[in-house]
């Protein structure tokens, strides 16, 4: 049982390693063919014809952060969700209105989140 | 011992070849399709010279590639560089693994096939971040910046819009969730769903109207900006790929995957891939309608439909469809 469980992810690994290989593979193929003559102007950083004014590794937007923040707490509701999406039959009333629960809990936050104008962008 | 991991790999190979292959030559045919649709729409010809209806386009410019320089900045981190394309491309093509042609006819049949596929497809952003960090140029950070933001937040509704689909399934497992729809399409009872979906996927795999990561008149290219040769096809690839898989994931997930729309005589003796195949096609010449017709949405716009709009409706059709199948008893198992 368990060999067999594992003998699709197998199948999955030599997937990744297939499809690596062919990534690699066209870079290697254009390697081979094409010219190479670098100056440093062809290397600089693209910056619409002239000189870079400051470092690329600049100052962003804290939006992006919290973003990224509000992303991981919904996504892992939606990982939370999963087992429960797919079990609901057996659980019952109890397993049902315990996510509703939850499920309100998040809401208020979200709301708040929403009032405090974290999802706004101008 | 040996020998018979020597077979597996073998055998494995060969399937995973055959896999492989023909999502390779649709990828360079649905580039033309694109192209053909977008020209139609604005009454020009597109792409008609290489090849008979100009099809061996795609193939002409990958050629293209191969002979065009490979320019590395100077102040890019070298290595990362290289491989952000290689992991964008390979995992768009890593999520084929899963999709399920027929009942019987599939690379890998794992249980938690959905869970996979969302997995592998939220890994993308890695390549896109990469690609935007080591290439140490403006236009690549700030579009690698705006790319990473979008797909997570689309994600998040991709993700609702996935639970509501597994309420009425009751498991992970792909073939599950086609053969569930036997009787009734989800796209029919699910149809809200199915639109979020479907725009979601727009914004997803950066397609218009929501391609600002690579907005040109903002920011040149976004993250491809610094990349050439190859490894921009490499991108470019990948791109096409992840577009061809949520078509395939919206056909699997709501209109039936491969089962034939009605199960009478001359519709059902057509072998299943086609169906599947016909299905997928239609949803990118939906895709392909799109980017020609729809102009492109501002930033805020976009911020504001994933977060103010998607996210509080898939969440509050979750909460009706689950309630729904609770309240009336019609839970699977």
């Amino acid at each position: 049982m368990e060999t067999e469980f594992l003998r699709d992810y197998a199948t999955i690994l030599i997937f990744l390693f297939i499809s690596i290989g062919l990534g690699f593979g066209f870079i290697f193929v254009n390697f081979l063919f094409s010219p190479s003559n670098p100056d440093t102007e062809k290397l600089s950083a693209y910056e619409c014809g002239f000189e870079a004014f400051s470092d690329s590794r600049m100052k962003f937007d804290v939006r992006f952060y919290l973003v990224a923040i509000l992303f991981i707490i919904f996504d892992l509701e939606v990982a939370f969700l999963f087992p429960w999406a797919v079990t609901l039959g057996q659980l019952g009333p109890l397993g049902f209105w315990s996510m509703m629960i939850f499920l309100t809990v998040l809401t208020i936050g979200f709301i708040y989140e929403w009032k405090k104008g974290a999802l706004d962008w101008e | 011992m040996m020998s018979e991991y020597l077979n597996i790999i073998l055998f494995d190979s060969l399937k995973i070849l055959a896999l492989l292959i023909p999502v390779l030559i649709a990828v360079a045919l649905i580039v033309w399709v694109d192209r053909r649709v977008w020209g139609l729409v604005q009454l020009r010809k597109g792409p008609n010279v290489v090849g008979p209806f100009g099809l061996f386009q795609t193939v002409a410019d990958a050629l293209k590639y191969i002979f065009k320089e490979i320019i590395i900045p100077a102040g890019a981190n070298k290595i990362i560089f290289i491989l952000a394309p290689v992991v964008t491309m390979s995992l768009a093509l890593l999520a084929w693994a899963v999709i399920p042609f027929g009942e019987n006819l599939y690379v890998t049949n794992i249980n938690v096939g959905i869970l996979y596929l969302f997995a592998v497809s939220s890994l993308g952003v890695y390549g896109i971040i990469m690609a935007g960090w080591a290439s140490n140029s403006k236009y690549p950070f700030l579009g690698a910046l705006r790319s990473a933001a979008q797909m997570v937040s689309y994600e998040v509704s991709i993700g609702l819009v996935i639970i509501n689909v597994l309420l009425c399934v009751g498991s992970l497992n792909l073939v599950d969730i086609v053969i569930a729809q036997k009787n009734i399409w989800f796209a029919i009872p699910l149809f809200p769903m199915f639109v979020i979906f479907f725009i979601s996927a727009l914004a997803e795999t950066n397609r218009p109207p929501f391609d600002l990561p690579e907005a040109e008149a903002e920011l040149v290219s976004g993250y491809q900006t610094e990349y050439s040769g190859m490894m921009y096809a490499l991108f470019w690839l990948g791109e096409y790929a992840n577009i061809l898989l949520m078509c395939a994931l919206g056909s699997i997930l709501f209109l039936g995957g491969w089962l034939s729309p009605l199960d009478i005589a001359p519709f059902n003796l057509i072998p299943s891939p086609i169906w599947l195949i016909l299905k997928i096609l239609l949803l990118f010449i939906l895709f392909a309608l799109v980017k020609a017709i729809v102009p492109r949405y501002r930033y805020d716009q976009l911020m504001r439909l994933g977060w103010k709009v998607f996210l509080p409706l898939s969440l509050f059709w979750v909460v009706l469809t689950s309630g729904f199948l609770f309240y009336f008893d019609l839970l699977p198992n």
